[in-house]
């Protein structure tokens, strides 16, 4: 089984596609023209720091908003190995495994955690924080192969390889 | 066991007798819509593929609704590679006329069908019977090239109209109040179905108006019957024939059901910076404006429009005011026209937009500044959504935002 190890950043509830990232920065050429900007309309200086590696915990209703999937894809160029959230906004969630982001619903973690901790995560089974154990439900096996595969283009090319 | 809209459209999309929720489906997908917004994306994707093939382009509308006209050398390419690709292939393509969501409304969707739209508000297809739901570029693309789609089949909140809108309350304060009422994510990955005796007194553009929020309470998409109003609808605009006319079975499963009478709404706004911070204008009266909008796919229509003009005819706009207003399509920017509308406003000093998306998605006209204040008919209020980060987006009524934007602060527009 998995198993990672990463750095938490804490944010809070309903963190959305415009906070991910903002409208005005949409007409940058690369995702990695527009990682400086993601969440800065929340935290202008979060992007800067986080480093390769590091877990985005948060509460509810992640990802609500528009459906601009440059939102989880400049999370996943920033480095972050994985978002823990109490619940997820439906396209965020599709555009994320979509784009080989692994995302983890779990409602308690966020109670807990402080930011700047480790947390270590066992993929499809549970979260270990401190002494304590969170579990966590696999994903479906559609979206696990998809995950799997790096992606929804990467999926449909290896059920096609005439795409 | 008895199947809800939303199963029932899934089932046919998917050739099977019957679905239920929670089910995973492959499914045949109806059209596929996308905008300016991220069609850029999918090409440089189609464009990587070893084989790249368009399954039917007959389900392809590519529609510039989100910055026109273009403003700036980054956007123009943008678009242009979107105009390129959709010439080469055939593609179904709108340039300047509309709002996307208004476009396939008035053009395009039919009771009965499947659509994807790489567009959050998708699920406005619901007020003609129709299933829409939001998809990113990734998901647009697998559509374009296979004809398809996987969906989880989602549960539904069934609400129960009632009564008739009065107190100046329109369909918008409605959908605001209930979002209010569920929250923001009251409603994730699950179908919203109206119903009920309420529905007869609610007009086509009402129902877009409600249909069209729904993902503001995290709903995959929204549902309503065919009736008289929809089929009149069709029979105006190109004289369509639905797929097919569903409603819940008697027996179907509805997660929750909510009872609204909709003589008790009365006018709300949603406050900074979120769609569910919802408060009766009354509460809100006195806050200084910078600016309003009275446009969008959710509140651009002429019904809307006419509304306006109701309240600032003979008035005119506060001179701390810029009053934009956009009416969603060339056919409502016509209509508005012939009926004097256009003229109304701008006699009373409203600068007049052509059809897009406006600063509702925060770039090419109308954005904020820091510390400024907006109030809006546009689809979301989220921190920066209008422009500067520190500037602050009130949502409320075509009624609500004019009156405001006649006081130069959030005003009742009945009292």
């Amino acid at each position: 089984m998995e198993q990672f190890t990463g750095k938490v950043w804490l944010l809070g509830d309903d963190i959305d596609t415009d906070i991910i990232m903002p409208t005005e920065y949409l007409a940058l050429k690369t995702i990695n023209d527009m990682c400086p900007y993601a969440f800065s309309p929340l935290r202008p200086e979060l992007a800067a720091q986080i480093r390769e590696g590091d877990i985005i915990v948060a509460g509810k209703n992640f990802g609500c908003g528009s459906s601009r999937e440059q939102a989880p894809e400049v999370i996943k160029a920033l480095g972050i190995r994985c978002v823990i959230a109490a619940s997820y906004a439906r396209i965020f969630f599709r555009n994320a495994i979509n784009n080989g982001l692994l995302l983890i619903e779990n409602a308690d973690l966020v109670k807990d955690v402080q930011e700047g901790e480790e947390i270590t995560v066992r993929a499809g089974d549970s979260i270990r924080y401190k002494d304590k154990t969170y579990p966590i439900s696999p994903l479906p096996q559609n979206l696990l192969d998809i995950l799997e595969a790096g992606g929804l283009v990467r999926a449909m090319q290896r059920l096609n390889g005439k795409v | 066991m008895g199947m809800t809209i939303a199963e029932k459209i899934i089932a046919r999309a998917a050739g099977l007798p019957e679905v239920h929720a929670n089910d995973i489906h492959t499914v045949e997908l109806d059209f596929l819509m996308s905008n300016d917004g991220t069609t850029h994306l999918t090409i440089d994707m189609y464009n990587a593929l070893k084989h790249p093939r368009i399954a039917d382009v007959r389900k392809l509308v590519w529609i510039v609704d989100h910055n026109v006209p273009c403003d700036s050398p980054k956007t123009a390419a943008s678009q242009k590679k979107m105009r390129d690709f959709a010439k080469e292939n055939g593609i179904t393509f709108y340039e300047g006329a509309g709002v996307c969501h208004q476009i396939m409304i008035e053009n395009h969707v039919v009771p009965g069908q499947l659509i994807f739209g790489a567009d959050s508000h998708t699920c406005a297809y619901g007020a003609l019977g129709a299933f829409g739901t939001g998809v990113g570029c990734t998901d647009y693309l697998y559509g374009m090239v296979t004809g398809k789609s996987w969906v989880l089949v989602p549960e539904t909140l069934r609400f129960n109209l009632t009564g008739a809108l009065s107190n100046g309350a329109t369909a918008r304060d409605l959908i605001l109040t209930i979002i209010g009422q569920i929250g923001a994510n009251g409603a994730n990955y699950h179908a919203m179905e109206f119903a009920g005796p309420g529905m007869a007194s609610l007009t086509m553009s009402d129902r877009i108006a409600i249909c069209n929020l729904c993902v503001e309470a995290g709903a995959k998409t929204a549902l309503m019957e065919v009736d008289d109003i929809t089929m009149n609808y069709l029979a105006a605009h190109g004289g369509r024939r639905p797929e097919a006319c569903f409603a819940s079975d008697p027996d179907a499963k509805f997660e929750k059901v909510y009872d609204i009478n909709l003589s008790t709404i009365v006018p709300v706004v949603a406050k900074p910076h979120f769609v569910d911070n919802i408060a009766p204008v009354s509460e809100c009266t006195g806050v200084r404006i910078n600016e309003a909008f009275l446009g969008s796919c959710n509140n651009g229509r002429l019904e809307d429009l006419r509304l306006g003009t109701s309240i600032i005819k003979g008035k005119k706009v506060a001179p701390t005011v810029r009053f934009l207003v956009v009416p969603a399509s060339r056919e409502v920017y016509l209509e508005a026209m012939k009926e004097g509308i256009l003229d109304t406003f701008m006699e009373a000093g409203a600068i007049v937009m052509n059809p897009n998306c406006s600063v509702c998605w925060g770039s090419c006209q109308g954005v904020i500044g820091k510390g400024e204040t907006l109030i809006s008919t546009g689809t979301r209020n989220f921190k920066g959504r209008a422009g500067h980060r520190d500037s602050f987006v009130y949502l409320g009524s075509a009624a609500t935002v004019t009156a405001s934007a006649i006081k130069g602060e959030i005003s009742a527009a009945f009292t």
